[in-house]
């Protein structure tokens, strides 16, 4: 009826999937994202071999399934980047449901692998962390709750987003996993700075986040050591700090080579948390600052896309998930340096981790899809600027 | 601000006449409105992104710059265990007045263990074994399967046992630094050094600390850092110490005795050239202290500034001298020698009787008690007991010894007019050989006081003046005269002139009273006599010339050669030139023989 009345739709020649993607899509973030998957391989294979010794395992087991999760983690990201904006928002909210779900049952369900800690899900083959995925699901449920607070009559979403910023930072606390917990905080803040944050509100939350850090500080002996140990002008040498540093000493500019690196059979977490110390020993100080600058590439180039976007929700979710990625490889090779005080943080697609790899693939498909090209805003838009 | 109704009032009313929907001009307002707001949001967002970018610039950069500067650092030696931030290891040397090395330090290295390590524990422990005969295999595989990480075997090991472990090709066996002292000359000076031992341990170092000696005193500026390459520099001579102890320890065996002590002290600066006490022991293997017996038998007893001993006859010098001083007599006085003298129930007697009467000198080179006492006894106690204070026999001594703590002299609890007696000739007054050294040094330089030091570099308090030159110049005379024709006859040195004071005294028992057969014998002597260098004070513990048909202990026969033949030997070491003298006759024996 419809098209005897209006006539047949006309469907515009629409452009295919692939090279449409291709077009829009980031290169250089893409190219950067394989760099350091194929750098953590790298990187892998010097690590893990003792860990896997240790293990009893095969030399390259751990590489192997590096190898395994990483493709599955940029596949993952390719399929997700080339998702239209409004299924990702959707899928990511509802992930987020399942993922505060997961996380509140990790107390009964989860597994401890006799670290102290319940973050773990054992699905057999892969153990997953769901505060992994709960983190860029998090930044887009902030986002878009920030977005819709624009519009007129939208739900008041900055206050509603704190509330859950807020619980979601005390069940991770008291996990204890400070790490993500920090984080969430840190994404919600960034997210709330960018969408027009009152700057006294944003400097009265950082303060009471200071004063929930001192708090943990005098009653957690958890925080406390690592503080002090942080705050030390002596490293201990026998500390995970000590090691790290000593082998960027070791390393110097140009490494003791391949393969030649000592620090990997002290460090019990080389393989993960203090990939960077494998790094810089064996590989030197070239390959830190290579690994600095396509992290730095990644975030940078989102955010200048950002700056172009007329969409709020588009811009909200895409800053936050390009800081989430930034601060997280940030405070890593922080800690590893001594900026910032120890705090086991994976550096995404670097370090063996399948969950880890998982979910960065995730939050970097997303970020990708959000920073593709698309058509803004009337051009009168963007001759008005100025004014 | 400007409100402006949501209702653009002058529009509608005109759009109302003209029969248009005015909705839809509300509609556009408000339409209008938004994207205002929203372009001052994206305005403020673009700015607040920027701001971002800008901070995760700054914070890639800092770990980049933070990374290239750990990068262009210097690593310091990884540790395996433990943690050895803060021990110093390096102290300083100690070096004689020449400059000799004393105590230096010498690299070794640690051994121990790491069993996870290991790859055959049994085949470890037995080459172990074979390489350090003090270890047991058996119990050594007992330890490694004992299930810890970290176990020493040996603290310190040479080179060429660190190359046999090394040839055992075991992983878990590992090698630490550690830095020993080292004693190069062995036992010589033991006790002025003392010794050391290891403090905070570490894998990669062990605190050295002083435990006795010089090395105790000094432990903190040997152990400054700042002081590393400055060293101790010690007032001993290190060739004269090394002869002393070799003639002494011949004399002592030559004399049965048990122990003895020698110390050398220039006159002048009360500088202590030697010190040696024996029995003595090594330094770099310092025994522990025996929990039984008498610690004044142990060979880690100092003699010389520990051992408080009634030094006998020597004491009568002071006696003589505050009577020479005070003018109560000169040396021609004749002094009533007649005994024996009673005084209540004690009786003092005379080892001959020497007749009625004696100048002050004879009394001196005969050596009489009862004339000494009664010249104490005429001077009274007040002034003994000022004098000997003056001498530094109330005090501790101020040697730079731990020990020296402990050796403020035995004096009697009630001095009484039979106290004074008795210590004028050197009874019921207990003082380490050091304290003697110094009082003669004191009352023989032309009467200046001096304070005894082991160091080189000293300064010597504002100069207090002990006996007018005069006295000391008859003193002198009267301590020539002792060997020339007294007690100590075997004192004489061809080329040199010596002066000095025999004592022999009775050891006292443990149960009170005294020994019959037990002496400690004592010469105080100092050369050149003109002019005293250098003052000797030779003490023998229970010395017995057993050479004649019965014993003889009297210092006369035992001390006396001893120092004589000490005072050969260093003589020329210490640049004195000897006197062309035509031989004297060979004694037969001492010409007197007193205690």
């Amino acid at each position: 009826m419809t098209d005897m009345v209006y006539g047949p739709v006309v469907s515009a020649p629409s452009e295919p999937v692939l090279p449409r993607w291709w077009r829009t899509v980031d290169r250089w973030t893409l190219a950067a994202v394989g760099g350091l998957f194929l750098i953590g391989l790298l990187l892998g294979f010097a690590a893990s071999p003792p860990l896997a010794s240790r293990n009893g395992l095969d030399p390259f087991h751990y590489v192997s399934r590096q190898a395994v999760f990483g493709c599955l983690g940029l596949g993952v990201m390719v399929i997700v980047s080339m998702m239209p904006v409004r299924m990702i928002r959707r899928w990511a909210v509802l992930g987020f449901v399942c993922a505060v779900i997961a996380i509140a049952l990790l107390p009964v369900l989860g597994t401890d692998f006799n670290k102290g800690a319940y973050r773990w899900y054992s699905l057999g083959f892969i153990s997953l962390q769901p505060s992994e995925f709960l983190k860029p699901t998090f930044v887009i449920f902030t986002a878009w709750m920030m977005a819709a607070s624009y519009d007129l009559n939208g739900p008041p979403g900055r206050s509603l987003s704190f509330v859950v910023a807020v619980a979601l930072t005390l069940i991770l606390a008291l996990q204890p996993d400070f790490g993500q917990a920090s984080l969430i905080l840190g994404a919600w803040g960034v997210i709330y700075f960018v969408a027009g944050a009152n700057l006294v509100v944003l400097i009265g939350l950082a303060a009471c986040v200071m004063v929930a850090g001192m708090i943990a500080y005098q009653n957690s002996e958890h925080v406390a050591r690592r503080v002090d140990g942080f705050l030390n002008p002596e490293v201990d040498p026998t500390t995970q700090l000590g090691y790290a540093t000593n082998a960027i000493q070791e390393g110097g500019f140009l490494g003791v080579g391949v393969g030649e690196g000592t620090v990997k059979w002290s460090l019990p977490d080389a393989h993960t948390d203090f990939i960077i110390a494998v790094a810089a020993e064996e590989y030197g100080l070239i390959m830190c600052l290579v690994i600095i600058a396509l992290y730095l590439t990644i975030v940078l180039r989102a955010l200048f896309r950002l700056i172009k976007e007329r969409d709020p929700f588009i811009r909200l979710a895409g800053t936050g998930l390009a800081c989430l990625f930034g601060m997280q490889a940030a405070i890593n090779l922080g800690v590893a340096v001594r900026l910032l005080p120890a705090k086991g943080m994976t550096l995404p697609f670097v370090s063996y981790g399948g969950s880890s790899l998982l979910a960065a693939g995730l939050a970097t498909g997303m970020l990708l899809a959000l920073t593709r090209v698309r058509p803004q805003d009337a051009m009168s838009e963007i001759i008005g600027r100025g004014r | 601000m400007i409100r402006r109704p949501l209702r653009p009032l002058a529009r509608i009313l005109a759009a109302r006449s003209s029969g248009e929907n005015p909705d839809q001009i509300e509609a556009e307002a408000r339409a209008e409105r938004m994207r205002a707001k929203l372009r001052a949001e994206r305005q403020r967002a673009e700015i607040r992104l920027v701001l971002l970018a800008g901070v995760f610039l700054i914070g890639f950069g800092a770990v980049g710059m933070r990374m290239g500067v750990l990068a262009a650092s210097e690593p310091q030696e990884p540790a395996r265990a433990g943690s050895d931030a803060g021990i110093i290891a390096q102290r300083a040397n100690i070096v004689d007045r020449n400059g000799a090395i004393l105590a230096t330090n010498l690299a070794t290295y640690s051994l121990y263990a790491q069993p996870h390590h290991m790859i055959d524990k049994t085949a470890a422990a037995k080459g172990l074994a074979d390489i350090f005969p003090d270890l047991d295999a058996e119990m050594l595989k007992i330890r490694f399967n004992a299930g810890t990480k970290f176990l020493w075997i040996k603290r310190t090991i040479s080179p060429e046992q660190r190359q046999l472990v090394h040839d055992l090709g075991e992983p878990g066996l590992q090698f630490g630094p550690r830095e020993v002292r080292l004693y190069p000359n062995g036992p010589v000076a033991a006790h002025i050094l003392g010794g050391t031992g290891f403090g905070r341990e570490g894998v990669h170092a062990a605190e050295v600390i002083g435990v006795a000696g010089i090395e105790r005193t000094f432990d903190a500026r040997l152990r400054d850092p700042a002081n590393a390459e400055r060293p101790l520099e010690l007032s001993i001579d290190l060739s004269v110490q090394a002869a002393v102890e070799r003639v002494l320890s011949g004399g002592m065996r030559l004399f049965h005795a048990k122990g003895a002590s020698a110390v050398l002290m220039e006159a002048d600066t009360g500088q202590i050239i030697s010190l040696a006490s024996l029995p003595d022991f090594d330094p770099n293997d310092r025994p522990r202290p025996a929990l039984e017996g008498d610690p004044a038998d142990s060979p880690l007893f100092n003699r010389a500034s520990q051992g408080l001993y009634e030094l006998g006859s020597t004491f009568k010098l002071f006696t003589a001298a505050q009577a020479l001083d005070t003018g109560q007599a000169n040396v021609n006085t004749v002094i009533d020698t007649k005994g024996p003298l009673k005084w209540g129930r004690f009786t003092i007697r005379d080892f001959h009787n020497y007749g009625p009467r004696l100048s002050l000198m004879d009394v001196m080179v005969k050596s009489s008690n009862i004339g000494t006492a009664r010249l104490a006894i005429g001077a009274g106690t007040a002034r003994q007991q000022a004098f000997l204070k003056q001498l530094g026999f109330m005090e501790k001594l101020p040697i730079e010894l731990p020990e020296a703590g402990r050796s403020k002299p035995l004096l009697p609890k009630n001095w009484s007019e039979l106290s004074t007696m008795t210590i004028s000739y050197g009874h019921g007054i207990a003082a380490t050989p050091v304290h003697l050294a110094s009082a003669y040094a004191s009352l023989l330089n032309g009467g200046i006081k001096v304070t005894p030091s082991l160091l080189k570099d000293t300064t010597q308090p504002v100069e207090e003046r002990v006996v007018s030159e005069r006295t000391s110049r008859e003193l002198r005379e009267i301590l020539y005269q002792v060997v020339e024709r007294g007690t100590a006859s075997f004192g004489a040195v061809d080329g040199y002139k010596v002066g000095g004071k025999t004592g022999t005294a009775d050891k006292p028992k443990h149960t009170g009273g005294y020994h019959k057969d037990k002496v400690i014998a004592t010469f105080a002597a100092a050369f050149p006599i003109d002019d005293p260098k250098y003052v000797l004070v030779v003490t023998l513990d229970e010395p017995e010339d057993r050479s004649g048909r019965e014993p003889r202990r009297t210092a006369g026969w035992t001390a006396v050669p001893v120092t004589s033949e000490i005072i050969r030997r260093i003589a020329p070491l210490m640049n004195l030139r000897p006197s062309p003298k035509e031989a004297p006759a060979p004694a037969a024996g001492p010409l007197q023989t007193s205690n």
